[in-house]
């Protein structure tokens, strides 16, 4: 891999029409933060601002030829990204604004599937705007919408001034149901502090740990959901009444699986998390872990997008730190039990 | 003994030629740098992202950031020949009698030589463009194949079909075959006179240089620790037969080849900035130049067939002269 101090990073800003995403770019791009972006929008659209680095692409997504549905790329940016990296001195970092029906998937998939990108470019984090006001309704009538929020690693709830306290409350708990390990700020008029949605480094495992002790310590009652399948019928959510209130304004078909186990057998693990993403990787939108292995000093870390998997070591345990390992898949039709067993099947004996 | 006369330049090079016998040098920001009694520059696009060799008029055709589309004379000029309002050209090419082509987006244009202008729309981005050597014909590189247009006359255009994406595209100087890079490690290639499918596969990086050898026997390619060198003497192309690997290193990818104009001999430009000479006949090897800063991205012989002028990533340009 690269030397991250050279690759660029890269921001996904994923979110509806109307979400806000527009106000939150054209902050991004006359703020003073003493950094310059370049910005690949879908159209320029109302973005208000003259700046030679907002490029037009329109989104184009390739399936790679190799057999793998869910191995899709945009190849649009692979084709800007080529274009604006040949003169990388004029900016510090890209942003990448999706149309409000996009996938979020290929986008990120581009750069870590494309050799080029994946040497120039880094992707930082995707941040998905969500309209407070409006979000049950987009729940109700798209997957894309439960894709972008489940798909993200920062969540900015936006028109928030819309919306009574107990909305708000509803449909934060909403977002938390379906994606546990985002970061969420309530916000009006987009009006985030800037350095929580940019240079992030959320797929920087290391960093994202830095940034958040708590980082997949998923509270135990979210993988009880029992999201079964895509029937669109209320979920039985087993007498967990503080979710009850989430489920009754929305159709979750995302779910999360969170693992907790002891000490694993490298032998066993690798193959075994390998097998899952071939098999399930169609389901899997995201997956983040930290593993302890045995007879290994070293916290190793994981995370992939549907079938890529990367993995690394971060850092030595500590003296008297608990070697447990957390693994959290989020995604649709997931097997819990048989994650569950299988993931336990491989801990060391 | 060769040896390189160094022109130091900032930024990546997109394309070196020679214009007549001058040295130039197209770079990323839009400056065009030639050699000629001196260090000389004319700017061009506003960022530079596609430049063609247009060897018939001897020029240049360039398109970029600004949604430009230029013709570079030696001398010194440069022309505004098209422009599209804020998008990106990211693909230009050359035909007959004058004629140029360029992308932008879905849309890939045709400009005449009196300045009349048709458009084709496309389902689907535009990526690669290039004209066949023989009749008003030229080819778009695209999702899933290629798709040839008449532009001189009325009709409906050819379309190839190949399952993938198709990002670069190149006629056989004899016109008889197409061969398209793809995003995946490959090449794909079909004989027009039946439509017969060609793969060239096996590479372990994206090929991103194409040269026909002389009268288009070979055709020489980069992605690989050697340059791959593919058949083409045959009625069906390279079907069934094994590429040449030509100057294969250990320790380096090409990413640069230009054949010789009348000899079966290719410049090999690699990653690290080294250039070869290789032979087809016997693979012998000659350094032409030592690894420098940046990868080589174009290169191209003059027509004496003495000096080969090269670019690279990292601005590090120059010409070696073969026969000193």
């Amino acid at each position: 891999m690269s030397d991250a101090q050279t690759q660029i990073p890269v921001t996904v800003l994923t979110g509806y029409l109307g979400a806000g995403k527009t106000t939150l770019l054209n902050r991004i791009l006359s703020e003073n933060h003493g950094k310059r972006y370049a910005v690949i929008v879908n159209e320029f659209g109302e973005i208000g601002i003259d700046n030679d680095l907002i490029v037009e692409s329109d989104e184009e997504i390739y399936e790679m030829n190799n057999g793998c549905i869910c191995c899709t790329v945009r190849g649009d940016l692979i084709r800007v990204v080529e274009g604006l990296m040949r003169r990388p001195g004029r900016f510090d970092a890209i942003v990448v604004e999706t149309t409000g029906l996009a996938d979020p998937v290929p986008v990120a998939q581009t750069f870590f599937m494309d050799d080029d990108v994946r040497s120039k470019t880094r992707l930082d984090a995707v941040v998905a705007l969500v309209d407070a006001k409006h979000l049950p309704l987009r729940l109700k009538d798209s997957r894309e919408a439960e894709d972008q929020i489940a798909f993200a690693d920062v969540v900015v709830l936006n028109k928030t001034d819309l919306v009574t306290s107990e909305e708000l409350a509803k449909v934060e708990a909403t977002i938390r149901a379906i994606n546990p390990a985002a970061k969420i700020h309530r916000t009006t008029r987009a009006g985030v502090d800037l350095t929580e949605v940019l240079d992030r480094g959320a797929f920087d495992l290391s960093r994202a740990l830095e940034n958040d002790p708590h980082f997949l310590e998923v509270h135990d009652d979210h993988d009880h959901h029992d999201h079964d399948g895509h029937d669109h019928h209320h979920h039985d959510h087993d007498g967990h009444d503080h979710h009850a209130h989430a489920s009754d304004i929305h159709d979750v078909t995302v779910q999360s699986v969170s693992l907790r186990g002891g000490e694993m057998d490298p032998k066993k693990f690798f193959p075994w998390i390998e097998k899952i993403t071939q098999m399930e990787g169609p389901n899997i939108l995201r997956l983040k872990g930290i593993i302890a292995l045995k007879g290994d000093d070293e916290r190793y870390l994981i995370q992939g997008v549907h079938m890529i998997i990367e993995g690394d070591h971060q850092r030595a345990w500590k003296d008297g730190e608990k070697h447990e390992s957390r693994l959290v898949f989020i995604g649709r039709e997931l097997d819990a039990e048989r994650l569950k067993k299988s993931f336990d099947a491989c801990q060391a004996a | 003994m060769p040896t390189v006369a160094p022109l130091d330049l900032e930024g990546h090079c997109i394309a070196a030629a020679f214009l007549g016998d001058v040295p130039h040098f197209a770079m990323a920001d839009g400056a065009i740098h030639r050699l000629d009694h001196g260090h000389k520059t004319v700017q061009a696009n506003d960022g530079l992202l596609a430049a063609f060799h247009d060897a018939a008029n001897d020029r240049l055709i360039t398109g970029g950031e600004d949604g430009k589309v230029f013709a570079v004379k030696t001398g010194g000029e440069a022309t505004e020949l098209a422009s599209a309002a804020r998008k990106w050209i990211t693909s230009v090419a050359a035909g007959p009698q004058g004629a140029i082509a360029y992308a932008s987006g879905k849309t890939a244009f045709v400009r005449f030589a009196d300045g009349k202008t048709r458009e084709f729309v496309h389902p689907r981005s535009v990526e690669g463009l290039a004209f066949s050597p023989k009749g008003m014909r030229f080819g778009v590189a695209r999702y899933n194949g290629a798709t040839l247009h008449f532009p001189a006359a009325e009709g409906k255009p050819v379309e190839l079909e190949w399952a993938g994406a198709h990002t670069g595209i190149t006629f056989s100087p004899d016109g008889a075959f197409l061969v398209t890079t793809m995003q995946e490690n490959a090449l794909h290639g079909w004989k027009l006179a039946d439509g017969k499918h060609m793969r060239m596969t096996g590479y372990p990086g994206k090929v991103k240089s194409l040269s026909w050898s002389v009268k288009g026997k070979w055709l020489a390619s980069s992605g690989a620790p050697a340059a791959i060198v593919w058949p083409f003497s045959g009625k069906d192309g390279p079907m069934g037969k094994a590429p040449l690997e030509l100057g294969t290193r250990g320790n380096a990818m090409v990413t640069a080849v230009a054949c010789h104009p009348s000899q079966d001999v290719v410049a090999v430009g690699y990653d690290d900035g080294m250039v070869m000479a290789v032979r087809f006949a016997d693979a012998k090897e000659v350094l032409l130049r030592r690894p420098g800063k940046g990868a080589i991205t174009s290169m191209m012989w003059d027509k004496e067939e003495r000096r080969v002028a090269f670019g690279s990533a990292a601005g590090d340009c120059g010409v070696i002269d073969i026969t000193a």
